[in-house]
């Protein structure tokens, strides 16, 4: 029910058509219940003698077909006007609600499972806003109409239909009950089948090499043979509703039929006439195949219900992580400090990501982190921009908590290169227009040369204006890498943050950039996590973590003289280099 | 069940699926395909003759009745019921055998589609998933099964049955009115004609809707996957414009493809409302004016019984139509379906022409090598000379020689050129070199994923192209840059390197991989349960494991490629001395990015744009002072 409360005012802009089909569908049905009156009529008036009565009501029949078309056709118009409109506002919402959410919400739900709420979810909710609209408006009111004309036309005849109505109705939901959970237990099954095809069409190359074609098509014969067993079970207890629809016609007809005789013959055609009794019959059968009808929605909906359930989950999810209102939109200097900052990734989770961390950095100062997978660099430097939020402790930038910043100054000052970074389908220049949508050409030209980039985008088909495919494909690794870094540096951020952003350029070219970036953007603070003990040696303040926790920290040559982690990874990576200098 | 299905239809089209289809079906169905013909027969007859009992009913028993008094009439009146029910029973009795068949037969069906499809794929080159996306194929598996379900199960007995009371209808009228029966066709024809002209606009509109469906989906999937990046560059507002213009130009298609789907049944309708009205009319005529009236049981009057009849069965007609109308568009999506399903099963599978297979061997001073029922571990090429008609055993060892080989993924891009290198028994061989410069090509060669066009590979000696494939892969270990983890426990993933390894083997190996201590620190250790190609695990972790699967099939070939991703310096060292400990005593290719490597190895193949441009130890290399000086030194871009 509350699935329907939320979903509900996503008619919004969409009301008038939303009201206006069951309007129409409501005369539709009505003069689908009359029409088969009028015919009745029209065969008592047959009498053989004259052709007047039978123009006459053809007449009728006409302009009663007319109505009832134009009342279907606009129904059928506004129906799908109001259910695409229902979609649309249902999928904006949710994608503007993605927008909102941190990264923690996006950990939460995961891209994958958003792109199917966004997708499949949403398209099946329009199908199902549809048929309620239309069919669940349409069959109780065909229902409700037949058995008025019904009890119009004979009171005694009609009280048969009342009487079957029960019986069908408590079949049919019997069917329904015994075959939903049935068919909620296999879809899982049929996931998972589905699933084993996914990992070997990923996997053919490991099937192959290990000569396993074999052991898989036997694995999938079994696993597809028992989802066939399921499924066929479930399908034949199913199959059930159409007999027993079939059984409650059959047995009004004949009731109608015995009875109807014996009436009319016995009150000489005044209770009932000949043509009346063909509309009961027709009415009976309409009554009935409403109910099968029914039956189909209620189970359609049922369906459905699962997509809004996950669908209204993400509308249902507030942020934690908010943008103040009125928040500070100057920021000062690129100073950020670390005043007893702790932080979870979960509440309830025992391990701290953070622990404890105390950290003072200038304005213009160049920070080299570096530690173990696992060691947090990532997360201490999410902070800095609030991607994420202490869960104790203050993180000021410019000498503010960052939470006192508007979310969107705060960023535009923080410019992030992600380690997992990404490319958008569009043109190299439109990607870099990330960072800045109003740049001019040179502009471009300019940050990409900081970033060595400018060079084998030059080398490129169409230079600036070479189309990248989606996720950046086309351009190797490191060429990705240093467009990443471009995109960042058109922001003029007063704080710079490269998580792991050179591991795939050659230690030559990291040099240059990092040279450049000292020349040229001397003011802006730069914070440098690599694994490359080459990438950080000459910053100004190298910090080692190491479990959550700051180990080390100091200059390149007060942690050599230390001789702690990061003497030790030093000296790992630098041997080699040593024997080459020497042979 | 409520999917949300795609129409993909951009080619016209093909009957010649639907027959085949239909073949598939009947030739595993047969019998069962009869016994549901004879239902649905069964039960359109006993849907349309009711309106013959009407008829019967009023002219032979009310009409009369209302002079005679119900009495007279009153055994006529129970012989039509008793007949009436009589046919009842044998319809709603096939009412309930024939959807029961057909669940048996359409879930049959699929199920053979699918293990036809799986099969077949399992047996496919390398090349052909490198030609597709993965959600191109799966697409095969899910919605293109959907639909031809939905075919079979649905849509097929609906028409057949649809059909056959037509049919029946149509004698029946002929039976009782050849001119009344005139009229109708008029009114049929026209009704086929809008359907067709509706279905045809609906198609296009559908086409249209596909189209924007897929931009807009597209457009998701990128903006989720990369919504970090938005979030850090405040991009909201302009991926919340651009999805705007998206999702309105999705709301038109949708809406116009609809409206054109859900106004076809109206129009219909009420094409079969006029229809009653004029056969009334017709009627009327023909009985004013008395007309005689022509009929399959000879010439005479037009009774008001028959007229009732005629204008029921109209209606029955007209709603019989409508089913087959809304058949239409799940029956063209059906075929496009099975088309692709077809394609699939069709595709030509990996030729295996080899013949020399692999065998355990053993080996006495009297016969020397000869081969054995049981696990020796030694083994050996069993190679049959079809010249001489005799059989030579060959120890396998590893020995690999590559000659003049060239080679490219298509026939005019030569990817590869005179590639020639030998690696004796136990031997490191690495290869060094930029993306795209043949490294990963090479390795791929060697067990088969791609035949050369030109030059020769041989193992201990024998060309591969007359070795078995599955002996060849069965002596070959890899370990790929990728891994992939299947679903199921890490013990299960291990196993997949050795069907028949005992546990204990399985430990030892994931020990020899460095692997045993993160693997016993999981809660459920070695029964932990990986789902998603093992997305619980780290990178490191996952490399470990597909370490420990190659490790158990304990192959004396080894083909590694060292991961470029970047894991810290120390989980690195633990992955290193895993591959270490692989390598150890077997010949190796390695695709090297670690120093000590490439430092280790015998001989080092610096390749570049598909030829081998250096070749030597590190020592020689570096002395030399040429490409992988330059790459040594980090001048140029290693990837």
């Amino acid at each position: 029910m509350s699935v329907i409360k939320k979903l509900a005012p996503k008619i919004d802009g969409y009301r008038k058509e939303t009201i206006l089909t069951p309007t129409f569908m409501l005369g539709e049905v009505a003069l689908e219940c009359i029409i088969p009156y009028v015919m009745a009529t029209l065969i008592d008036e047959m009498t053989g003698v004259s052709l007047t009565p039978v123009l006459k009501y053809g007449a009728i029949l006409v302009a009663l077909a007319c109505f009832s078309l134009f009342c279907g056709m606009n129904s059928a118009k506004f129906a799908a006007t109001a259910s695409a409109g229902f979609a649309k506002n249902l999928r904006r919402d949710l994608f503007y609600r993605t927008l909102d959410f941190s990264f923690e919400d996006i950990d939460k739900f995961s891209s994958s499972s958003l792109v199917t709420r966004l997708t499949n979810d949403v398209t099946q909710l329009q199908m199902a806003f549809q048929m309620l609209i239309r069919m669940a408006v349409r069959t109780p009111l065909m229902l409700i109409f037949s058995v008025c004309m019904a009890f119009s036309i004979n009171n005694k005849m009609a009280w048969i239909f009342v009487g079957i109505i029960p019986f069908l109705g408590i079949a049919l939901y019997a069917i329904f009950r015994v075959a939903h959970p049935i068919f909620k237990r296999i879809f899982k099954k049929y996931d998972a089948l589905n699933n084993s095809v996914q990992e070997n069409v990923a996997g053919i190359r490991v099937v192959k090499a290990f000569v396993r074609e074999d052991y898989e098509q036997k694995k999938f014969n079994a696993a597809s043979e028992e989802v066939r067993k399921d499924f066929t079970h479930a399908e034949k207890i199913l199959a059930l509703n159409n007999p027993c629809m079939l059984f409650s016609i059959k047995v009004t007809v004949l009731l109608v039929c015995w009875l109807g005789a014996k009436i009319i013959i016995g009150t000489n055609a005044t209770e009932l006439t000949t043509g009346q009794l063909s509309s009961l019959i027709a009415y009976g059968v309409q009554i009935l195949s409403s109910l099968m009808m029914l039956s189909m929605v209620f189970i359609q909906m049922t369906f459905s219900a699962e997509a809004g359930n996950r669908v209204c989950e993400v509308l249902d999810h507030e942020s934690a992580l908010k943008s103040p209102e009125g928040g500070l939109t100057e920021v000062k200097d690129g100073s950020i400090e670390f005043d007893h900052v702790s932080f979870k990734y979960r509440p309830n989770s025992r391990r701290t990501a953070l622990t404890d961390i105390n950290l003072k950095i200038e304005s213009g100062q160049t920070i080299g982190i570096i530690g173990s997978t696992g060691s947090s660099k990532t997360t201490l430097i999410q902070l800095i921009s609030r991607l994420y939020d202490a869960t104790e402790g203050v993180v000021r930038v410019g000498g503010r908590d960052v939470r006192e910043y508007d979310l969107t100054a705060l960023r535009d000052q923080v410019a992030v290169v992600l380690q997992k970074n990404i490319l958008f389908s569009g043109t190299v220049k439109e990607n870099l227009r990330w960072g800045n949508k109003e740049a001019s050409d040179e502009e471009l030209v300019r940050v990409c040369k900081l970033a060595h980039a400018d060079e084998f985008v030059q080398q490129m088909p169409e230079k600036y204006d070479t189309m990248l495919s989606q996720g950046g494909t086309n351009v190797s690794g490191g060429q990705k890498q240093r467009l990443c870094i471009a995109r960042a540096l058109l922001k003029k951020p007063k704080i710079l943050i490269l998580d792991d952003s050179t591991s795939a350029v050659d230690t030559k070219t990291d040099a240059l950039i990092r040279r450049a970036l000292k020349d040229e953007i001397p003011a802006t603070t730069k914070l440098i996590i690599a694994q490359r003990v080459s990438s950080i040696e000459d910053s100004d303040v190298i910090i080692v973590l190491d479990g959550g926790k700051i180990s080390e920290m100091g200059t390149h040559a007060e942690l050599m003289q230390h001789g702690g982690i990061y003497r030790e990874i030093y000296d790992t990576q630098t041997s080699g280099k040593e024997v080459a200098a020497n042979a | 069940m409520p999917r949300p299905m795609r129409v993909v239809t951009d080619k016209k089209i093909d009957m010649k699926s639907l027959k085949r289809l239909m073949a598939y079906v009947f030739k595993k169905y047969g019998k069962s395909l009869i016994a549901v013909v004879i239902c649905i027969i069964i039960s359109s007859v006993s849907t349309v003759i009711v309106n013959m009992f009407m008829a019967k009913l009023i002219d032979g028993v009310i009409v009369p009745g209302l002079s005679t008094g119900f009495d007279a009439v009153k055994a006529k009146l129970v012989h039509i019921i008793e007949l009436m029910i009589l046919f009842d029973v044998l319809g709603i009795v096939a009412a309930i055998i024939y959807p029961r068949i057909m669940a048996t037969v359409g879930q049959g069906t699929i199920k053979s589609l699918r293990d036809d499809m799986f099969d077949n794929m399992e047996t496919l080159p390398i090349r052909y998933f490198d030609s597709r996306t993965h959600g191109e194929i799966m697409s095969s598996y899910t919605n293109d099964v959907d639909t031809i379900r939905m075919l079979v199960g649905q849509s097929i007995p609906s028409a057949v049955s649809s059909i056959m009371t037509v049919t029946v209808i149509f004698l029946t009228m002929l039976r009782y009115s050849f001119w009344l029966t005139f009229g109708i066709i008029l009114f049929i024809v026209l009704m086929f004609k809008v359907t067709k002209k509706y279905g045809g606009k609906s198609a296009r509109f559908m086409k249209a809707q596909q189209k924007s469906i897929a931009k807009e989906e597209g457009f998701i999937e990128e903006m989720m996957e990369g919504m970090k990046v938005v979030k850090v560059f405040t991009h909201e507002d302009e991926a919340k414009e651009q999805f705007d213009a998206l999702n309105e130009q999705l709301f038109n298609d949708v809406k116009t493809a609809n409206a054109a789907a859900n106004t076809l049944m109206p129009v219909l309708g009420n094409i079969g409302n006029l229809m009653y009205v004029v056969i009334a009319i017709l009627g009327g005529l023909i009985v004013v004016l008395n007309i005689p009236n022509l009929s399959l049981t000879g010439i005479g009057a037009l009774t008001i019984g028959v007229i009732i009849s005629f204008l029921s069965l109209s209606r029955q007609l007209s709603q019989t139509i409508a089913q087959i109308s809304m058949q239409v568009s799940s029956i063209a999506m059906a075929l496009a379906g099975s088309d692709r399903v077809f394609a699939l099963i069709d595709e030509q599978s990996e030729a295996d022409e080899g013949y020399v297979t692999l065998v355990n061997a053993k080996e006495t001073i009297a016969e020397g090598l000869t081969e054995c029922e049981e696990f020796t571990g030694k083994w050996a090429w069993k190679h049959f000379h079809k010249a001489d008609g005799t059989t030579t055993y060959v120890e396998l060892k590893g020995n690999i020689e590559m000659v003049d080989v060239d080679f490219g993924y298509e026939p005019d891009k030569q990817v590869l050129h005179d590639v020639t290198l030998y690696a004796k028994p136990g031997q490191k061989i690495a290869f060094v070199g930029a993306t795209g410069a043949g490294k990963t090509t090479i390795t791929n060669l060697i067990n088969r994923f791609y035949d050369i066009p030109d030059g020769k590979i041989r193992y201990d000696g024998i060309n591969i192209t007359k070795i078995k494939k599955d002996d060849l892969r069965r002596s070959l270990g890899m370990v790929l840059q990728d891994v992939n983890l299947f679903t199921g426990t890490i013990m299960d993933n291990i196993r997949y390197g050795k069907l028949d390894a005992t546990d204990e083997e399985c430990i030892n190996a994931a020990k020899l991989a460095n692997a045993h201590d993160f693997i016993m620190g999981l809660p459920n250790g070695y029964e932990t349960e990986l789902t998603g190609n093992g997305s619980q695990l780290s990178q490191g972790q996952r490399q470990l494991l597909s370490i420990a699967r190659a490790a158990v099939a304990n192959p004396p070939v080894m083909i590694l490629d060292e991961a470029t991703s970047s894991i810290d310096t120390r989980t690195e060292a633990i992955v290193q001395r895993g591959m270490d400990n692989l390598m150890e005593g077997r010949t190796v290719f390695v695709i090297a990015h670690r120093l000590s490597t490439v430092r280790n190895a015998n001989a080092i193949m610096v390749l570049d744009h598909g030829r081998i441009i250096e070749r030597g130890t590190h020592d020689e290399l570096i002395a030399a002072k040429g490409t992988y000086y330059q790459l040594y030194t980090g001048a140029f871009e290693l990837e």
